[in-house]
């Protein structure tokens, strides 16, 4: 897989205030990438840099092969965005705000009319076409939203925090059309989110903190670097766990092991056999990930 | 340019569903309805027949109420063209509260192209109601004396369209540093408020102190309120001539009514007045263009 982002020592400041400091990753083609930090820890900067709409100190970005310096226009046609808010006309009808942004890709007529057709088909949301963005549901708009994103069939989709605030239903519809599109058209999303286990089904991760890469890999990797395993031992006494040597805590029907990591889980199971009857072996959460990595928890749209 | 029709069809559909920036921009020209409707027209009405009579020449009502009419059709062509363009212009400051800024410049737009769709659809915008508001003040005059010419209406239009351009163009560069909805409406109010007496919409300029006067004269908007006064009001006059009223006195209500204006004691042309009026767009356009380039250059 090629590189379709490539971030190099990347600086931004505001004043005194450092946004971004030394950033430097690769994002691959076709894959999802979650970006991840607390508020204000350069993920919008970064964004808005990416995106064309704020400069940059230093450092070099490069999209899709262009150099954003040398040609932003080119870079802002293989490029949809999703903001964390819907920034849609309130007062304009859907019909009406997909067409005045598709004529901003040159997008009329008769194309404009088969694209809408086939985003309304594949967000679902033919009968929406004649309400105003305003009156629509917040789920409603979320879907208006992607749709204006892929208006021009963009190669890199940027979402900003795109669930936050919706119900399972439209998160699950979201993920599954995403899912579809990265399928069908090799689209890469780039993805900031708040929600841990939508990080977790990532292809690659970066944590911000301060404006600085924290850590970074695929989700196993960090799991494995920053995490532990946890055992769960069931039908098991007290006094049994005792013997492993190693920290737990009672859960309501069982007990929970935790181990640094999967060959010490083995270890443990191939010595105390007689212990390990009914179990299961889990990997840490990205919340622990994260927790680890920063000291601060996510909590769905938060720092806590 | 991709986009730009796109763009003003946009700006001008949200202006008109906006109801709030839509009833705001009326508010003006409602006032100066009122004012005529509860005191004004008397008063003109009375103080044009005692000047008159004083002359010693008698005159009947249509002509009277022609040319009450007439000021009243200017006034309201005047202010309506300048505070419906401000009001109209507010939207790219609403784009920037709303965050739908963001979303047309995430868009391979260039910034030239969007700072002249909200230029142009506000002239469309502030076009199609004074155009409205001129069509119902002919039907008024219609009704009160009709002493218009085609020629004149068409001079009518072409002022209020110098106008409009005038009032956005100024509002343009006014409204474009602007970034909250406090700000935006405090200079709603204040062109709202003001504009009627800084071109002589409410009273004519020829009733201020002689300083004002002064300053006044120096602002071009009140050379496109006297465009107005004089295109409407020429019939009258030409009426009173041919009634054989003193050329005196029918140019003592010209001054009265800011047919004539006075730059400095100079009286200032039609010509001169043209050419104040254009030369002020073309340096309002300029600046916004600039104010544009400027700000394109400070976000790379």
């Amino acid at each position: 897989m090629s590189d379709i982002i490539a971030i190099d020592h990347l600086h931004k400041s505001f004043g005194s205030v450092k946004a971004v400091q030394d950033l430097s990753f690769r994002v691959k083609e076709g894959e999802l990438f979650a970006f991840l930090g607390i508020n204000g820890a350069g993920k919008s900067t970064t964004i808005h840099i990416l995106c064309g709409q704020l400069s940059k100190d230093s450092g070099n970005v490069t999209i899709c092969g262009t150099n954003i310096d040398e040609d932003a226009d080119r870079i802002k046609r293989s490029i949809g965005v999703v903001f964390q808010n819907s920034v849609l006309d309130r007062d304009l009808s859907v019909r009406e705000n997909l067409a005045s942004r598709a004529a901003l890709y040159g997008i009329f007529g008769k194309d404009f009319r088969i694209r809408l057709e086939e985003l309304s088909r594949l967000l679902n949301f033919q009968d929406l076409l004649g309400r105003p963005v305003g009156k629509l549901s917040g789920g409603q708009r979320r879907r208006i939203d992607i749709a204006r994103a892929l208006l021009h069939k963009p190669r890199i989709l940027i979402l900003d925090e795109p669930t936050t605030g919706l119900d399972p239903q439209t998160r699950s519809t979201l993920w599954r059309v995403i899912g579809d599109l990265r399928k069908t058209d090799n689209m890469t999303v780039f993805l900031t989110t708040h929600y841990m286990e939508e990080a977790a089904d990532a292809d690659y991760v970066v944590i911000l903190d301060h404006g600085q890469i924290a850590a970074e890999g695929t989700p196993l990797m960090l799991k494995n670097t920053y995490t532990g395993d946890y055992i769960t031992l069931y039908s098991q006494s007290e006094a049994q766990v005792q013997k492993l040597g190693v920290p737990y805590e009672p859960i309501r029907d069982a007990f929970r092991v935790s181990v640094p990591n999967t060959a010490t889980a083995t270890e443990l199971i191939l010595e105390y056999p007689e212990v390990f009857r009914d179990y299961e072996i889990t990997k840490g959460k990205m919340d622990d990930v994260f927790l680890a990595v920063t000291g601060k928890a996510l909590t769905g749209g938060a720092e806590a | 340019m991709t986009g730009l029709g796109a763009l003003i069809q946009r700006n001008t559909k949200l202006y008109f569903k906006d109801k709030g920036m839509f009833f705001t921009s009326l508010i003006t020209p409602v006032i100066l309805l009122v004012l005529y409707a509860t005191f004004l027209a008397n008063v003109y009405e009375s103080s044009f027949r005692s000047a008159l009579e004083a002359a010693g020449a008698t005159v009947s009502d249509k002509v009277i109420w022609g040319c009450v009419g007439g000021q009243l059709v200017s006034s309201l062509l005047a202010v309506s063209s300048v505070t419906v363009a401000f009001c109209t212009n507010l939207l790219m400051v609403q784009d920037k509260i709303t965050g739908a800024r963001q979303d047309l410049t995430i868009a391979p737009v260039k910034s030239g192209t969007l700072a002249l769709s909200y230029y142009l659809s506000s002239v469309v915008s502030t076009l199609l109601i004074c155009f409205t508001t001129a069509g119902i003040c002919m039907i008024y005059l219609g009704c009160v004396g009709w002493f218009l010419t085609a020629g004149d209406v068409a001079a009518l239009l072409l002022d209020v369209v110098l106008l409009a351009l005038f009032g956005t163009a100024l509002s343009s560069c006014i409204n474009f540093p602007l970034t909250t909805s406090g700000q935006a409406s405090a200079v709603g109010t204040i062109v709202s408020a003001g504009y009627g007496f800084l071109c002589g919409a409410y009273m004519p300029i020829s009733s201020f102190s002689e300083g004002l006067q002064k300053v006044i004269s120096c602002l071009p908007g009140s050379y496109g309120t006297s465009l107005l006064r004089n295109h409407a009001l020429r019939g009258v006059f030409a009426e009173m001539e041919r009634m054989g009223f003193p050329p005196v006195v029918v140019e003592a209500i010209r001054d009265s009514v800011d047919c004539n204006l006075y730059f400095f004691g100079n009286k200032v042309s039609l010509r001169a007045m043209y050419l104040v009026l254009v030369s002020s767009i073309v340096l309002f356009l300029i600046l916004y263009v600039a104010m544009n380039i400027r700000s394109g250059r400070k976000k790379k």
